[in-house]
């Protein structure tokens, strides 16, 4: 299948800066199409395979790059931008399954006391709260606002259990950023999210980051902490079936602490998203 | 105290963390940069060891690399009861710590290769991983068969078991399916109950019942 428009209209993130350092044509694969990326003395481009160039620009920490000529604009995330925040990109990690199941996976709060044990939750508070969702319908983006869980280890700063608050937003189909209370400082969130990079219908990269306040971690002390997490979710992500992500509501069923993957689907399906999704009927 | 160079995603430092915690050693862990920061080919990594290679580890002012001699290294110095290195087994403990290494090589290598895009050629690692799958499997089958939990005929673990279970346990993180291979299957899941037993990312973190009904 070739992607859909809305899909196709995305600036994806393809890498750390540093992971393009005196490249010649190094191979990045996107959206099933195979581009290759070049450093020319600090300057990064990107190329399809039949040699046309690609718009790109470099933010978060990452370099982005679209198919599209007249791609849809890249969210904003103001945070990157204050002072004193640590940013920490914690690599590119392949998972089989689509990246939409990624995004949908970071949304879920119910599976940290079992999946993150110890850390994110504790068998012992396996409930999720009740929390709002809605759409910021000028950005064209998702909300998740007061969720709370209590958290063994919320951070790598946390010194103890604590009960958490979390905001989720979804600025993109292939994008997520959590804002979660900040151990340390009142009145500011700290930030984790996900870049993904979708290299197949059911494959993908996912790059992702930590933007926080933080004095006392090193920087591998905190890259350490979100790799801990993350690969806990990769195996669970490859179990998955089917890989693809099912948007009919027939395949499966969601509850009340799936109101953020209730609205993400419907939101796919709003923007007629179809690259990555399961066909109900090819299952059947 | 003994200063533990140290990556939380790889197997081979899961092999050294768990046996000194089961040997109730105290020591410092310090964090390398692995992925994306390849800090073991750094400078200041390749002076404690030259290959370039986690684990490492420092005692009394001296340096032992490798997950295996190091596993040898801690029970030798500091196992009072014998039981993880047994002096009267040592030909067999050798063999499965190279049989580890050969799992190093095939399924680790498939893992590094689709999680964090090592280059390599990803269908031999993988061929090469069934095939000492198969192998340990069968030697389980039979070690079940005369009564016997572990790689060796013994009441208990040994550093073998240890050498040889975080890669098999991450085998499914390098696209090599565990089911066909039963007797391991059951052999882990009896791993996994040992005392103090801590799941690294990639093992089934859940928990299992200490007894079976």
């Amino acid at each position: 299948m070739t992607p859909d428009t809305f899909t196709r209209s995305q600036w994806y993130a393809i890498g750390r800066l540093p992971d393009f350092e005196g490249a010649e044509a190094k191979p990045v694969r996107l959206l099933s199409q195979d581009l290759t990326v070049s450093d020319a003395a600090g300057v990064l481009s990107v190329n399809d395979a039949d040699g046309r160039s690609l718009l790109t620009q470099i933010r978060y920490g990452h370099l982005w790059t679209t198919l599209s000529d007249t791609p849809r604009p890249l969210y904003d995330v103001p945070e990157f931008d204050e002072p004193d925040r640590r940013l920490v990109t914690a690599g590119g990690v392949g998972v089989r399954c689509s990246g939409l199941r990624c995004v949908e996976n970071f949304l879920d709060m119910a599976h940290f006391p079992f999946v993150h044990t110890d850390i994110l939750g504790v068998e012992e508070h396996p409930s999720v709260e009740s929390y709002d969702v809605s759409m910021d319908a000028e950005k064209d983006e998702i909300w998740a606002t007061k969720c709370k869980f209590f958290q063994p280890m919320a951070s790598a700063a946390a010194s103890g259990g604590q009960m958490t608050e979390y905001k989720y937003r979804v600025p993109h189909p292939y994008s997520t950023i959590l804002y979660k209370t900040c151990p340390i400082r009142e009145d500011v969130w700290d930030l984790v999210g996900l870049f993904i990079q979708p290299v197949e219908e059911d494959e993908c990269i996912v790059h992702s980051f930590i933007l926080v306040f933080d004095e006392e971690n090193t920087d591998t002390g905190l890259l350490h902490f979100q790799q801990n997490i993350f690969l806990q979710d990769r195996m669970i992500l490859e179990n998955q079936v089917p890989r693809k992500l099912p948007l009919d509501p027939r395949w499966e069923l969601p509850t009340r602490a799936d109101a953020s993957s209730i609205a993400y689907r419907r939101w796919l399906k709003a923007n007629e998203l179809q690259w990555g999704v399961a066909l109900f009927n090819e299952a059947a | 105290m003994i200063q533990f160079h140290d990556y939380p995603l790889s197997g081979n430092c899961f092999k050294v963390r768990f046996l000194l915690e089961q040997l109730g050693l105290e020591y410092q862990s310090i964090l390398v940069d692995f992925y994306p920061g390849y800090e073991h080919k750094s400078p200041r990594f390749l002076n404690i060891n030259p290959l370039g290679q986690l684990p490492a580890i420092m005692d009394k002012g001296r340096a032992v690399r490798d997950a295996q001699a190091i596993l040898v290294y801690l029970a030798a110095a500091y196992d009072k009861s014998g039981k993880w290195f047994p002096r009267d087994h040592q030909g067999e403990v050798y063999q499965w710590l190279a049989f580890a290494d050969q799992l190093t090589g095939s399924i680790s290598a498939a893992r590094l290769h689709d999680a964090m895009f090592y280059r390599l050629d990803v269908s031999k690692a993988r061929t090469e991983g069934i095939k000492l799958l198969r192998i340990i499997d069968e030697h389980l089958w039979f070690a079940e068969k005369d009564g016997h939990d572990w790689l060796l005929p013994l009441p208990h673990p040994t550093i073998a078991d240890v050498a040889c279970l975080p890669y098999i346990a991450l085998a499914e993180e390098g696209g090599i399916d565990l089911a066909p291979f039963f007797s391991v299957s059951r052999w882990m899941e009896r791993f996994m109950r040992l005392e103090n037993f801590k799941p690294m990312p990639g093992m089934m973190p859940l928990q299992m019942p200490k007894e079976t009904p």
